[in-house]
Parts: C-alpha cells; structure tokens; sequence
C-alpha cells in the first residue's frame, strides 16, 4: 500500500459518478472508487501488488490505449495536469485495462479466494430457473477476446449460462472475467459442487403428459443413464484415479469422480476411452 | 393465502444483505407503480362514491388488467364471466364470491350486503376470483386468441437462458389451486421454466394462469415455437474441455440435449440409430 498520495487525483465528475457517496475515504484509491460505481459490482478488488507486478500485465499494453496513463490512474498515479479531454480517454482505457487485469487475477489463488467470497455473498445473482432453487450463480465469458460478447453468468447446479438480469450488467464485457474462471473455481474447490438433481419439468395439459414432451424426455434419460454408465466404467479404468484412492484410502465412492489431476483432457481424449 | 406469505417470508429470510442494488432499481419500479396504481385507486373509489354509471369510468376488468404488475393478464371477455357454467366450483373457493363477482361485473352492492367487514377483503376476493375466471378463460378459443396476440407482442419477457437467444415466454403455474406457489414462466425451446425477473410478479399466483394454459398455446399455435439450434454449453478451461471423469465435470448436458420429436420412437430412441443397427 505505497500509492495512497494522490487523494485528489480524480477528476471531478468521478464523484459525480460515484452513488454512494457519504464517505470520502473511496474517493482516495481509483479501484475502490471503480469498484463502488454502480453495475461494477461483478468486480473483485484486484491486489495492488499483483498489477504492479510488470509480468502479469505481459501483453496488455497493445490492447488498451494510452496503456501507460491508463496505469497510472489505477495505482493512482496520474498526474494531475491532464486536461478534461484527454482525462477521460485515460478514465475510459483504464477501465479497460483493468477488467483484463481482473481476467487474469481471478484465476490466482488469492483472486479465487476473493471470487469465492462474492459467490458465497450471492453478489452475482441467481439462477433464474425454478428447479435450480435459486442457487448463485458466477460470471463466465463465451470469448476472451475483448469487445465480442458481453458477460453471461453460469449455474453449477443446472450446468448452464443466462443473460444477466439487469441491463448494466448486460453491458459488461465478458473478457473481463473470461471463459475458464468458474471452471476454475470449481476445479480448486470441487466441493462447491453442488449435488445433481434429476428433477425437471414436466409439461401437462389437464394433468396429462404430451407425447412429443415425453418422447424427448425418454431421450434424454437415455442419454444421462449412457453418460452415467461411461463415467463410472471410465473411473474404475482411470489409473490416476487408482493411486489417489489407495494413498487417500477414501476415495472408493464412486459418486465423486476424479479430481485434480485428469482434469482437462481434451474432447479427444474422451472419445479414445469410450 | 397464508401458505403464500409463508413462502415469501421464507424467500426474504433466505435473501442475503447483499442483493440490496438490485432490489433498489427493482424498487424504483415499484415505486413507480404504487404511483399508478394510487391514481387508479383514487379514480377507482371516486367513481365508487359518486357515479357509478359515468362514461368516463374504466370497466373493472379493464382497469384491473392496467395495473402495474398485472400486465401478463388477458381481459376475461364479458359473457364468459357471466355464464354461470363457467364458474362452476368457483364459490367453494372464493370468499364473499357473490360480492366479489358483483364487483367484476361492475354491479351496484345489494342493500342488503351489510355482512361485508370491508371493501378491501371483497377486493382481494375479486382478484382471486378474476385469476381462477382467467385461468379457465384463457384454455379457451377466444381467450388463446388474446394470448397469443401478447405472446407475440412480447408482454411476458424472455427466456434468461443465453442459448435459448431471447425466446418469449409465456406465464405458467405449476399448480391449479391457487395459493400455493408464485407465477413462473415457460419457454418453448427450451421446455423449462423459470422466475420472472422482476419482483413485481413474485406475488403474482401461479394459479391465475393454470398449469395447462401454457401447453394448450403451442399446441393450438404451433407455429409460435421459435426455431433455434441446440446448442449446451460445454465448460472449458483455456480452451479445454474438462472432462467427464473430473469430480466437477459436466453432468447435467442431458437436459438440455434437444432431439426433434419426429426422430425418436416412441421410447425415446433415435429412429436413425436403430436403422444403423440394424444395418
């Protein structure tokens, strides 16, 4: 915490911008200012030390313009001289710059840490579909490449991706948190996971099912009982698998798939078990 | 209704501090609609003190359908409520039924009507008794006809799902009796339902609309079930997938695998894989 010099080093529609505005201490730090400003509140705090870090930023510098300037607002470091014009092309690429930056910290350890606590404190919303029980949700990218699409938020329980609720959110740009983050999450914490259900809905007309409806249905279970079947022959073969359960000596349920280390093998690598 | 206040409470209980933004701009809107609905009240009651016959007054039907928050209601055609036939049962349910029907036909009270401790439980009464009338009303050819015409006009929202690409959706209960659970809405590409966004319709009833009427509009109108590939969402770390065989791998892409009903038989498997079989 070396940069809390510059108190005055935002220009003055920042505080006009700023909603909550009872207590000047925010004003002080330009991240604390960002992450109050209204529809931010998909944002984590990303640690100072880790944007002063030059090898983290590796690369940012020919995405954002007036990478330097846009920087230094952030450490707030900016020097004060600027005109309004150019202060807010600065204010503009700054923001920028830092949802890439907060791409890349929320995969560390200490971002998942901080990720985790928003999830656990619901800030990112939830699951609109009943069956979910309004289980929170956690922001994900369809691309990360920045300015393609904007942010969705993904389910763990129904394994699938919604449109935000509100519009501000709906204009946030999804490579601010990228695609892997939630994935990651879950892979750090696999006991976040929370328990598949079943349970769906059953379309009826005066109580009675509709053919078409259950016919897909019929397919669907199908499908879930194939999958079912291939995952539990596929652990039993799994030699990574093997190892952990005799050194752990509880892994034996059969329920809970490998973790760790068979994470990521490609779709390819899948078909070569089946 | 106190099995309804009992689930709100438990949903308040269950909100966390932290959901406080999005209940203020959803208070705005609120607000905004507390601000109409005053006015209609004070227009409402007016007119109840004074004139009850004036050109000027909204029907009561027409008035409780501009509310804010009861902009997923069809207006229940005149006659309908009026054939006896189509209230069948409706007594037994409501309280102050025949005080509550009085009011949606715009009758004057019997004298006689002293029984009544206030206006506002025959109000309430109304509402309830409008709803079940509205449940049985929009099955009907005239009824699916309004429907669908706002269906197509996008009064009920869209489906939050981002592969279902803004599909409309249509209001549905997931229980006929009403009291037990809130208004959900359906969406016909992906067969599922979900909560409306907006609070304003969280003490909406499910039963106000039915658990069939949903279904009986796409099979009336098939042609209002949006075509949209399938597409599930497939979770991936730097570009890899993660695999099945992950304690946190994809479990649940059964549910929204989508097969065209004319490719399966009738035990859910495909007609083209038996004919490789076969082969």
């Amino acid at each position: 915490m070396q940069t809390n010099l510059h108190s005055s080093g935002n220009p003055s529609q920042d505080m006009d911008d700023y909603t909550s505005g009872s207590d000047s201490d925010y004003t002080k730090y330009w991240i604390d200012w960002f992450l109050g400003t209204k529809g931010n509140e998909y944002f984590c705090e990303v640690d100072e030390e880790y944007i002063l870090d030059r090898f983290n930023l590796t690369g940012l510098n020919t995405e954002v313009q007036y990478y330097s300037q846009a920087l230094d607002l952030i450490t707030d470091n900016l020097d004060e001289n600027l005109d309004d014009e150019m202060r807010d092309i600065v204010e503009k690429s700054a923001r920028h710059l830092y949802g890439l930056i907060h791409a890349r910290f929320i995969i560390t350890t200490h971002g998942l840490t901080k990720m985790l606590e928003k999830f656990k404190k619901c800030d990112f919303g939830r699951c609109p579909r009943v069956l979910c029980h309004n289980h929170p949700l956690l922001p994900v990218a369809l691309s990360d490449v920045p300015y393609s699409k904007s942010v969705k938020l993904f389910c763990c329980r129904c394994e699938d991706i919604y449109n935000p609720k509100s519009s501000r959110h709906a204009s946030i740009d999804g490579a601010y948190f990228g695609c892997s983050f939630p994935h990651m999450l879950f892979q750090v914490y696999p006991q976040l996971v929370p328990p598949k259900s079943t349970d769906r809905y059953v379309p009826r007309i005066f109580g009675f099912k509709l053919h078409d409806v259950a016919k897909q249905q019929r397919y669907q279970d199908m499908i879930r009982e194939e999958s079912h079947a291939r995952i539990m022959a596929g652990i039993e073969g799994l030699p990574t698998t093997a190892a952990q359960g005799s050194s752990s000596g509880q892994q034996n349920n059969k329920n809970r798939a490998a973790d760790g280390v068979a994470v990521a093998t490609e779709s390819g690598a899948m078909a070569d078990v089946n | 209704m106190s099995a309804f206040d009992h689930q709100q409470q438990q949903q308040q209980l269950m909100r966390p501090d932290n959901v406080e933004e999005e209940e203020d701009e959803e208070d705005e809107e609120e607000e905004e609609d507390e601000q109409i609905q005053g006015e209609y009240n004070e227009e409402y009651y007016g007119s109840d003190v004074s004139n009850e016959s004036g050109p000027e007054t909204m029907p009561w039907i027409a008035w409780f359908c501009s509310l804010g928050g009861h902009q997923y209601f069809a207006e229940v055609a005149d006659e309908f409520v009026e054939d006896d036939f189509n209230l069948t049962g409706l007594n037994s349910i409501v309280p102050f039924y025949k005080e509550a029907l009085d009011m949606i036909l715009d009758l004057e009270p019997e004298e006689d009507s002293t029984k009544v401790p206030d206006v506002s439980i025959v109000e309430a009464s109304a509402e309830q008794l409008y709803g079940l009338i509205h449940q049985r009303f929009i099955v009907t050819r005239q009824g699916l006809q309004q429907m669908a015409d706002k269906y197509q006009a996008g009064h009920f929202g869209s489906c939050p799902r981002t592969f279902c690409q803004s599909t409309n959706v249509v209001p549905c209960g997931r229980y006929d009796l009403p009291g037990v659970e809130t208004v959900k809405l359906y969406c016909p590409n992906c067969q599922d339902i979900y909560s409306p966004p907006s609070s304003r319709y969280h003490n909406l009833d499910g039963a106000y609309f039915g658990t069939t009427f949903a279904h009986m509009l796409f099979h009336i109108y098939p042609e209002l079930v949006p075509i949209i590939p399938n597409k599930i969402y497939a979770p991936a770390i730097y570009g890899f997938k993660i695999s099945e065989y992950s304690r946190c791998g994809p479990r649940m892409q059964w549910l929204r695998n989508k097969q065209d009903p004319k490719s399966l038989d009738a035990s859910g498997k495909l007609i083209k894989d038996s004919d490789d079989d076969e082969k």
